[in-house]
C-alpha cells in the first residue's frame, strides 16, 4: 500500500456562492480522496489527504476546472501527516478570523434552471425563485459572512425535505446552493389581494398601468414599452422629464426587433451579470416615444430573475422597467410605501433584500454604470496597501472603495449625495461594506472640494489621515488601476466639473500623473461659467460664455445680454476648462439642447447626431499645451450659416476636438518622452469621441488605456482616489 | 486670508481663532449680542462692521446697514436698542458730499429706530487701501422680557418662520454690483429696523426659543447654526419658503440660491409650534412681518443637518457652504 499524504489548503477569491464547495467535493471524490470542506470568512479551507499522485492531481485540477463564476486569488497550501479522514465532507462554516472573503455579485439566471422553470414536470415549474449553486441572488440577501443560508435573509425560509435533500447531495446542482427553494418552502409573490399575483400583474400592464415590481435589487416601475401613454404617464409621476428609461426584452431575438444587436451587443446581454445594454434603436422599434426621447439609442437588457422570465413570458412584449424611485433618490428596496403615488399596483414578494442595487449600465464594452452583478468583487489594484483605505468618492454618481492589501472592493452606484436618502444609503452601506469585509479604514481619501457631502463625511471621520485627491489626477488613477498600471502616462481628462487647487473648475485636463501624484500640463482654454451651476442646467449660457457675439437665433435671447455681463464681470462666473461645457456650447450654438434635465444631455444628444462616416473635421489652435476649444465653437458655427447639415457639422466637432487632443499629447510626449496615453472623465462616455481619439493615438504610435470595468465618469474617482491613496500607503 | 463669504470658512476661523483667543462664558454661545447683567439690569452689547460694495444701492446705502445691522442683531437678541457708536474709517478721496449722504441716512436710520448715536470715530486711510468707507458701530440695549432666548430652548417639533420674503438686499446688491443692464425697477434692498417687529412677536409669543437675523450667508446659514448648536435637523418645505418673483427671477439669471443670499431686515425665528399660527398672525400684523410664513419645522433626526423638502418629494441637504459656491455636478 501507498504511503498516504496529508495538505491543508485556503484558498481566497470569489469562491462563495459560486458552487465551489461542491466543485471541491466532486473533484476530491472522483480523485478518491478524503477529507473535508468548508467556508470561513477567509475563504475557503480544504483538507484532502490520499495518494501523492492523486493529491498533485487534485491541486493542479482545483485552479484548472474551477467553475465559471469563481476567481481565485491565492491558493495557499501547507504539508501535514494524514490523520486517517474517511471519506469526503462539506463542513459547517467557521466564522472568525481576519476577514478575505469575497462575498459574490447577484448572477442571472442560469440556463439550468431556465429549462426547469419551463419545464410542466419539473416541481419548480413556473416557481419565480428557482436557483442554484450557479444562479440566484448573492449580494442583495447577504446579511454576513461567511456566505451560508443562516446569514441570508433566506434564513427565514427552512428548506422542504425534497429541497433539504438536494442541498445535501454532491451530486446535486443545488448542493450547497444556499438560496435553494421551492414553491413550498420558499418565498411567495404578492399582488394586493389578488389569487394570481403573476396574472394580475401582466393584465395591468396590458391595461396601460404602473406596476411596481421587487426584483433582485430593489424595485422598478413597469410600464408596457410600445403603450402609447403609459410611458408618458410614468414620467410625469417620476418627475423625470427626459432621461431614457430601461427596456427589458424576453431573449436576445426580441431585443433585435428592438435595436441592432451586433456580437459585441449580444455578448454583453447575456452575459451573467446582466446589465443594461445601450445599443442603437431600430427606427420601426415597438417603443413610444416618452421611453427614450431625443435619443436613437435605446438602454436593453434580459431577464435575470425567474420573475422576470414568467413575466416577459406572460406579457408578451417588452416592457419599460425604470428604478423604483423618485427622480435623484435612492431605489426603494424595503416596501414599496414611497412609491405610492407612481404605481398602480405592486408586485412583490416576501424574501427581503438586504441590500439595494441599482442596474449597471454598459455601453460598447464599457460600464457606465457598476452595480448590480459587478458589486461588490473586487478590483485587484497595481499596488499593496501596508493600511486599509477608505475612499468616498466624488458626489454625483458617487460610489466608495474600500482597500485591505491590493483588493479594491469597489461600492455599487450610490448616486446624488446632495439627495439625503441617499446620502444615508451611503453612510450605510459604507458600514455594510465595513463589516461584510471586516476592514477598518486608518486612511480616508477624499475629494478636494470642500462642499462635496463625501468630503464632508471623511472630514468628520474621527482618527484616520485624510488624504485630499485632485478630482482629475483620481480619473487617470482610476483608468491606470483598472489597467494594473501604476504609469507614469499622459492623462487626458474631459468632464464636467471637478476643483482645482487654483481655485478655477477643471475639466478638460492634460495631466502627467502616476498612482502617487501629477502635474498639470495643459488644459483647454477657460471660460467663464456664468452663473455657476446654472451655466450647468442651461447649456446656452456657454454658448454665450464662449461666442458672446454669435449671430445665431439661439433661444433665451432675452436673457442672452445680462449672461454675457455675468461672464464679463464674473459675477458669479467663475473660470472653467471643462470640456463638457464645451460639448454643452456645440450643443446649444447647433440647436440640439439649450436646457438640460438630467448630466449630460446635451453632449448625449450631440453625440447622438453626428454622422460617424464624416471624416473631416475642424482644427482648433493651442498655446502650448492650451486647446483652444472656442475656434472649433466658431467653424461650427460657420458651417451652421452656411446651411451644413447638423449631422456633419456635429460630426467635425467629434473629429476637430479628437484631433486637437493627439496633437496636444504628441506636444506632450515631446515635452516629457512619455508615449502612453490614459483617456478618462465622464466626456470619454462619448463612444464617437473616445473612437476617434483612440484611433488618433494609436497612429501616432500611443499606447492607449482606456477604462472597461470601471466607469469613465465620476463613478470610477473612489477607485483612483483609493489607488493614488494606496500607493502613497506602501 | 479667504474667509469672508459668511459662509462655513468664516465659521471655522471665528471658532478656531477668535472663540479660542477670546474664550469665556459670556462669548461662547456666539449669539448676536452678548447678554450682561449690570446692576439690576440687563444689556445686550454687540457690534458689527460694514462692508459694502457699492456704498449706495436701490433702496439703501452703508449709513442705513450700519445702523439698521446693529439694531437688529440688538433685538433679535430680545434687546430694545438704546445707544450706537459709529466709526468710519475713510479712504483718501472718498467725495465729502457721499459722507454728508451716509450720515444723513444714519442719522434717519436711527431716528427711525428710536436709538442714539452717542459716540464715535474717524479714521482715514491712504487711496487705495479701502472701498471708499467702512462703518463700525456697537449698540448697547436693556432687555426688558422675563424670559430666555437660547439654542437651548429649541425642540423638535418647533416650527421655524421667516419674517418675510426672502433674498432682495443680496441679490440688489449683486445687481447693482455687476452692470448687467438687468431691469429690475422693483428690486430694493430689504434694509430694515426688525426692533418693532421683534417686540410685538416676543409680546404676543411667550413660546418664541430663539430669533437671527438672516444677513451673511442668508437664511440657509442662520438654519445651520441652529441646527448644528440645538443639535436637531431642520426641515424646510421648499415651496413655503417667501421669495418675491422678481427676486426669483433675478436670483435664477444670476445662478444663486436666494436661501443663501444675505437679507437686512428679515429674520429666522423658532417658535413653539402651539403659537406658530398666533406667532405669524402677529407678524402679519406689522408691515415688516407681512409676508411672514412657517417655512418648516424642527426634528430631532438627523441631527445637525438641514433639509430642503422639494417640490417633487425629494429631500435635499442643505449644506453651509464652505468658500464661493463652485458647482457640484459634474
Ligand atoms: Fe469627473
Ligand atoms: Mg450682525
Ligand atoms: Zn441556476
Ligand atoms: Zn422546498
Amino acid at each position: 500500500m501507498t504511503r498516504l499524504v496529508g495538505r491543508d489548503l485556503r484558498v481566497a477569491g470569489v469562491v462563495q456562492g459560486v458552487g465551489f464547495r461542491p466543485y471541491v467535493h466532486r473533484l476530491a471524490s472522483r480523485l478518491r480522496l478524503s477529507g473535508l470542506v468548508g467556508n470561513d470568512v477567509g475563504g475557503v479551507f480544504i483538507e484532502i489527504e490520499g495518494e501523492p499522485e492523486l493529491v498533485a492531481e487534485f491541486l493542479s485540477a482545483l485552479p484548472r476546472d474551477a467553475p465559471a463564476r469563481a476567481r481565485i486569488d491565492r491558493v495557499q497550501v501547507t504539508e501535514r501527516p494524514p490523520r486517517g479522514l474517511l471519506g469526503f465532507r462539506i463542513t459547517t462554516s467557521r466564522t472568525g478570523g481576519p476577514r478575505a472573503t469575497l462575498v459574490p455579485a447577484d448572477i442571472g439566471t442560469c440556463a439550468d434552471c431556465l429549462r426547469e422553470l419551463f419545464h410542466p414536470a419539473d416541481r419548480r415549474y413556473r416557481y419565480p425563485f428557482v436557483n442554484c449553486a450557479h444562479c440566484g441572488p448573492r449580494y442583495t440577501i447577504v446579511r454576513g459572512v461567511p456566505y451560508d443560508r443562516a446569514r441570508t435573509t433566506m434564513a427565514r425560509f427552512p428548506m422542504c425535505a425534497a429541497c433539504a435533500a438536494e442541498y445535501s447531495d454532491p451530486a446535486n446542482r443545488r448542493f450547497h446552493a444556499e438560496p435553494t427553494c421551492c414553491a413550498d418552502c420558499g418565498p411567495r409573490l404578492l399582488l394586493g389581494a389578488a389569487v394570481n399575483p403573476l396574472r394580475e400583474a401582466v393584465a395591468r400592464l396590458h391595461d396601460g398601468q404602473v406596476v411596481a415590481i421587487k426584483g433582485l435589487g430593489g424595485f422598478h416601475l413597469a410600464v408596457l414599452a410600445a403603450h402609447p401613454s403609459a410611458a408618458a404617464t410614468l414620467r410625469n409621476r417620476k418627475h423625470r422629464p427626459d432621461k431614457p428609461f430601461a427596456v427589458m426584452a424576453a431573449d436576445l431575438r426580441q431585443a433585435s426587433t428592438l435595436c441592432s444587436v451586433d456580437e459585441l451587443g449580444a455578448r454583453s446581454l447575456t452575459d451573467a451579470r446582466r446589465p443594461i445594454v445601450l445599443l442603437p434603436r431600430l427606427a420601426d422599434a415597438p417603443v413610444a416615444d416618452a421611453v427614450a426621447p431625443n435619443t436613437n439609442e435605446l438602454g436593453v437588457m434580459l431577464p435575470y430573475t425567474p420573475l422576470h422570465h414568467l413575466l416577459l413570458h406572460e406579457v408578451g412584449e417588452p416592457i419599460v422597467l425604470t428604478s423604483g424611485n423618485l427622480s435623484d433618490e435612492p431605489i426603494a428596496h424595503r416596501h414599496a410605501r414611497s412609491l405610492a403615488g407612481v404605481a398602480d399596483a405592486v408586485l412583490t414578494h416576501d424574501r427581503p433584500i438586504r441590500a439595494p442595487v441599482d442596474d449597471s449600465v454598459v455601453r460598447a464594452g464599457q460600464v457606465l454604470r457598476r452595480a448590480r452583478g459587478y458589486a461588490p468583487e473586487p478590483l485587484v489594484l497595481p499596488v499593496r496597501s501596508a493600511r486599509p483605505v477608505l475612499a468616498c468618492g466624488a458626489e454625483l454618481k458617487n460610489t466608495f472603495c474600500l482597500v485591505r492589501d491590493e483588493h479594491a472592493f469597489l461600492s455599487p452606484h450610490i448616486g446624488d449625495l446632495t439627495d439625503h436618502e441617499t446620502y444615508t444609503s451611503f453612510t450605510k452601506c459604507v458600514e455594510r461594506f465595513r463589516r461584510l469585509f471586516g476592514i477598518t479604514p486608518r486612511v480616508v481619501a477624499h475629494d478636494l472640494h470642500p462642499d462635496y457631502r463625501s468630503t464632508r463625511y471623511a472630514a468628520e471621520l474621527p482618527g484616520v489621515e485624510l488624504v485630499g485627491v485632485q478630482h482629475h489626477h483620481a480619473h487617470v488613477a482610476s483608468c491606470l488601476a483598472e489597467n494594473g498600471e501604476t504609469g507614469p502616462v499622459i492623462g487626458v481628462v474631459f468632464d464636467g466639473t471637478g476643483y482645482g487647487p487654483d481655485g478655477t473648475i477643471w475639466g478638460g485636463e492634460f495631466l502627467v500623473a502616476d498612482l502617487t501624484g501629477y502635474r498639470r500640463i495643459g488644459h483647454l482654454r477657460q471660460v467663464p461659467l456664468p452663473g455657476g451651476a446654472a451655466a450647468i442646467r442651461q447649456p446656452w449660457r456657454m454658448a454665450a460664455a464662449y461666442l458672446p457675439d454669435v449671430d445665431l437665433p439661439v433661444v433665451h435671447r432675452n436673457a442672452w445680454n445680462p449672461v454675457v455681463a455675468l461672464a464679463r464681470n464674473g459675477v458669479n462666473a467663475p473660470l472653467t476648462s471643462s470640456a463638457g461645457r464645451l460639448f454643452d456650447a456645440a450643443a446649444a450654438l447647433l440647436d440640439v439642447r439649450d436646457v438640460i434635465t438630467y448630466e449630460g444631455q446635451a453632449a448625449i444628444e450631440l453625440e447622438q447626431r453626428a454622422d460617424p462616416s464624416t471624416s473631416d473635421s475642424y482644427s482648433a489652435g493651442t498655446d502650448g499645451l492650451v486647446l483652444h476649444g472656442e475656434d472649433l465653437l466658431r467653424a461650427l458655427v460657420a458651417d451652421r450659416q452656411a446651411g451644413v447639415d447638423v449631422a456633419v457639422i456635429a460630426a467635425r466637432f467629434h473629429n476637430g476636438l479628437a484631433a486637437a487632443v493627439v496633437a496636444c499629447c504628441a506636444a506632450a510626449r515631446e515635452e516629457t518622452g512619455l508615449a502612453a496615453v490614459a483617456l478618462s472623465g465622464g466626456v470619454f462616455q462619448n463612444a464617437l469621441l473616445l473612437r476617434r481619439t483612440a484611433e488618433g493615438l494609436r497612429r501616432g504610435g500611443f499606447r492607449v488605456l482606456t477604462h472597461r470595468l470601471v466607469p469613465p465618469n465620476d463613478g470610477g474617482i473612489s477607485l483612483g482616489q483609493a489607488a493614488v491613496a494606496a500607493s502613497r500607503n506602501r | 486670508l479667504a474667509h469672508g463669504a459668511g459662509g462655513k470658512a468664516t465659521r471655522t476661523l471665528v471658532d478656531a481663532l477668535f472663540l479660542e483667543a477670546f474664550r469665556n462664558p459670556r462669548l461662547e454661545p456666539l449669539g448676536d449680542a452678548a447678554e450682561l447683567e449690570i446692576g439690576c439690569s440687563r444689556l445686550a452689547l454687540t457690534t458689527d462692521s460694514f462692508v459694502v460694495t457699492p456704498l449706495f444701492f436701490p433702496g439703501g446705502d452703508i449709513g442705513h446697514l450700519a445702523v439698521n445691522g446693529t439694531v437688529n442683531d440688538l433685538a433679535v437678541s430680545g434687546a430694545r436698542p438704546l445707544y450706537l457708536t459709529a466709526g468710519f474709517i475713510l479712504e483718501e478721496g472718498l467725495p465729502v458730499a457721499d459722507l454728508v449722504r451716509i450720515t444723513e441716512s444714519m442719522r434717519a436710520a436711527a431716528d427711525a429706530a428710536g436709538i442714539t448715536i452717542v459716540t464715535g470715530d474717524t479714521k482715514v486711510v491712504q487711496r487705495g487701501k479701502g472701498d471708499g468707507c467702512y462703518v463700525n458701530t456697537a449698540g448697547i440695549g436693556v432687555v426688558e422680557h422675563a424670559w430666555r432666548l437660547g439654542m437651548d430652548g429649541v425642540r423638535p417639533g418647533d416650527a421655524v418662520i421667516v419674517s418675510g420674503p426672502i433674498g432682495d438686499h443680496g441679490v440688489t446688491i449683486m445687481l447693482a454690483r455687476g452692470d448687467l443692464g438687468i431691469e429690475a425697477e422693483n428690486l430694493v434692498s430689504d434694509t430694515a429696523p426688525l426692533h418693532d417687529v421683534v417686540d410685538a412677536l416676543l409680546l404676543a409669543t411667550p413660546g418664541v426659543r430663539i430669533m437671527r437675523d438672516a444677513t451673511r450667508g442668508g437664511v440657509a446659514t442662520v438654519l445651520n447654526e441652529i441646527a448644528r448648536a440645538a443639535n436637531v435637523a431642520v426641515v424646510v418645505d421648499e415651496d413655503a419658503v417667501p421669495v418675491r418673483q422678481e427676486v426669483r427671477g433675478a436670483a435664477e439669471l444670476l445662478g444663486i440660491d436666494p436661501l443663501y443670499v444675505a437679507c437686512e431686515g428679515r429674520f429666522v425665528a423658532v417658535v413653539d409650534a402651539a403659537e406658530a399660527d398666533r406667532a405669524i398672525d402677529v407678524l402679519r400684523d406689522h408691515p415688516l412681518g407681512a409676508h411672514a410664513a412657517v417655512i418648516g419645522r424642527v426634528a430631532a433626526d438627523p441631527a445637525g443637518l438641514v433639509l430642503l423638502k422639494t417640490g417633487f418629494g425629494g429631500t435635499r441637504i442643505c449644506d453651509v457652504l464652505v468658500g464661493d459656491p463652485l458647482p457640484r455636478i459634474c
